[in-house]
């Protein structure tokens, strides 16, 4: 039967095809099975306590207000948190970005004198590494524990990004437009402003977009290096202490915040802090797409 | 390739051209300019990736925080005997290697299955739309994750356990019990992974030369006969490439991952070596048998990836490194 299916393709290629039917539908599960957990937890946090206290809610909103949202808006920590957040991602990915080009750029250049030791002195982080402890000595012995620049600085390089950029600039950039530059009495500086930066603007979107996705979702570091100061606790942190650790409870975390059931506030915070992400989502997933396939050059 | 087989040539051609005048002055004044961009991301990589490593002689001393870094007194090899010992570090090592090893079962088959199917759709947007919804948990928090996971999967309240409960079923512990937690940890990580991973499959699958499908097709293959002879084989380099390099990280543990999914209920399988370097360390104060369990993994994890290298370039594909 498969072997005739397929000779007959040819022919009759609006044939009923059993196979595309079980293709399509087993697709559109996974597909729903990725999708429905967002639908269900945007549903409870429109839901009235009620409903969610008798495990009512699935899909769709039972007696639906907004009174969690509002309650979150209300609440300063988690607006500061948003706050936070926001800040160290955004000076994150414009150090990030500085960093990376000035070491991808030099690096790109075959007539640079040294250019593998670089090279291996860069990438060697990417196997190697001092590990959780004696890094956070040095964040301490720095005096930056509790304070935002310890999640700032330390990742800003990246040397998964460096070898994107490297190879994106050493294929995009021929040196004999940089040498007709040269010749016209252009210093590197100047070639790297008017030249290199302009003719690279797709990969320099796409590699912020990488630093400010990455430096957004995680919480590892935040979850290390800031624990006094409950202030510069940046979004993903205070939804840990909110929504997972059950030890903390919601009223004492946020204090303003009272409802009888934190279930539909801890919905609302997930879709809270969901949103930015969800927002921008649409825009920048193709961007993703082309740096996964760049990364996988060298892969 | 090319473009390093051009580089060279320019090197060389460089080379003769400036014979007799190569000492590093001579390049140095020529690109200062490049010298001096290095030196922004070379501080940065000096003193916050290579400063720490010199923090791992800690893993060799008996570090009291009274008398400091340097004062504490040299121990050799007695913190790593101490922790080899201790039930948790079997533990977390036998962890580690655990949820590593059935993660390479589950979530790196996944992708390679979605792909396949994802290929034998004609219809652009059908795809597209499947494409979009199928890469969404990639770009979520594991945190975001976590909290997703409590609010379907609880037992007192997720909607999966309401759901069963409205047919008659009991409701099941997925995240409350150890057995249980594991298989969610596993589903949960596929769950976030299969869409992306297809990326790399699909690109590799699209440069397949569509001749060999009208051949195929010549010599009568259906459908499976096209996958399994035609796409199956044409992808075989990057399925092997990622394996290796995912053999290579077997010893690393992803801690956002666990950590936003452990609870107290679930101790058994949640104590990894990320997990535990960050109890005995940041949460207890144990310095020295931290630093020294990092430095146990770190080892471990560089002799597999030039393993995992070794065995690429042996196997014929380009390498890692």
């Amino acid at each position: 039967m498969k072997t005739s299916n397929g000779t007959l393709a040819m022919h009759r290629k609006k044939s009923f095809d059993i196979w595309d039917v079980l293709i399509r539908l087993s697709l559109i599960i996974s597909s729903l099975v990725c999708l429905l957990p967002f639908v269900h937890v945007v549903s409870k946090s429109l839901s009235n306590d009620a409903y969610v206290i008798a495990n009512k809610v699935f899909l769709w909103p039972q007696g639906a207000t907004i009174e969690a949202y509002k309650k979150i808006l209300q609440d300063e920590s988690i607006l500061r948190s948003l706050y936070v957040s926001i800040v160290v991602t955004v000076l994150f990915t414009i150090i990030g970005m500085i960093i990376t080009i000035c070491a991808a750029y030099p690096l790109s250049r075959p007539q640079l004198k040294g250019r593998t030791a670089l090279t291996v002195i860069f990438m060697f982080t990417l196997y190697f590494h001092g590990g959780i402890i004696p890094e956070y000595m040095l964040i301490n012995n720095l005096g930056l524990l509790d304070s935002m620049w310890s999640i700032i600085l330390p990742p800003a390089f990246s040397a998964f990004n460096l070898l994107i950029m490297k190879t994106a600039l050493s294929s995009s950039i021929p040196v004999s437009l940089e040498e007709s530059a040269r010749i016209d009495g252009a210093g590197h500086f100047r070639i790297l402003v008017n030249i290199v930066l302009p003719l690279s603007k797709p990969i320099m979107a796409t590699l912020a977009l990488f630093y400010a996705v990455g430096r957004w979702n995680t919480y590892q570091d935040a979850l290390f290096y800031i624990k006094q100061n409950v202030d510069m606790r940046p979004l993903q942190l205070k939804l840990y202490y909110l929504v997972i650790q059950a030890s903390e409870s919601f009223q004492l975390e946020a204090t303003q915040v009272q409802l009888s059931n934190p279930e539909v506030l801890k919905a609302s915070c997930v879709v809270f802090a969901t949103l930015p992400i969800l927002c921008v989502y649409p825009f920048i997933q193709k961007y993703f797409v082309q740096g996964v396939m760049l990364g996988a050059v060298k892969e | 390739m090319k473009v390093e087989s051009a580089s060279l040539e320019n090197e060389i051609a460089l080379k003769k051209h400036n014979k007799g005048n190569r000492r590093m002055t001579h390049y140095l004044r020529r690109d200062w300019q490049l010298y001096l961009l290095l030196l922004i991301p070379l501080s940065f990589v000096g003193v916050f990736k290579y400063a720490p490593m010199s923090g791992l002689v800690l893993a060799f001393k008996d570090y009291k925080i009274a008398r400091g870094f340097w004062g504490s007194d040299w121990v050799g090899f007695q913190i790593f005997q101490e922790i080899f010992d201790k039930p948790d570090f079997i533990r977390a090592v036998r962890n580690t290697l655990m949820l590593n090893s059935l993660d390479l079962i589950f979530s790196f088959t996944m992708p390679i299955v979605l792909a396949l199917l994802l290929n034998e759709i004609k219809g652009v947007k059908f795809k597209r739309v499947n494409q979009t919804l199928l890469y969404l948990p990639h770009f979520l928090s594991w945190i975001i994750i976590g909290s997703i996971a409590y609010q379907l999967l609880g037992q007192g309240s997720g909607a999966v356990n309401n759901l069963f409960e409205l047919m008659g079923w009991n409701r099941v512990p997925f995240l409350q019990e150890d057995t249980h937690w594991l298989f969610s940890y596993l589903a949960i990580g596929v769950w976030q992974s299969m869409g992306w991973g297809t990326i790399i499959y699909l690109a590799s699958i699209s440069s397949i030369n569509p001749e060999m499908y009208e051949a195929a097709i010549v010599d009568g293959a259906g459908r499976w006969r096209k996958v399994w002879n035609v796409t199956l084989p044409s992808i075989r380099v990057t399925i092997v490439t990622l394996l290796i390099m995912n053999l290579g990280k077997v010893m690393e543990g992803s801690f956002e991952r666990v950590f936003a999914l452990q609870n107290k209920a679930t101790t058994e399988y949640t104590t990894t070596i990320p997990v535990l370097v960050y109890r005995w360390g940041i949460e207890s104060g144990n310095f020295s048998r931290a630093t020294a369990l990092g430095l146990f993994q770190a080892l471990i994890g560089l002799a597999l990836v030039l393993l995992a290298d070794r065995i690429a370039k042996r196997l014929g594909e380009d390498g890692l490194l």
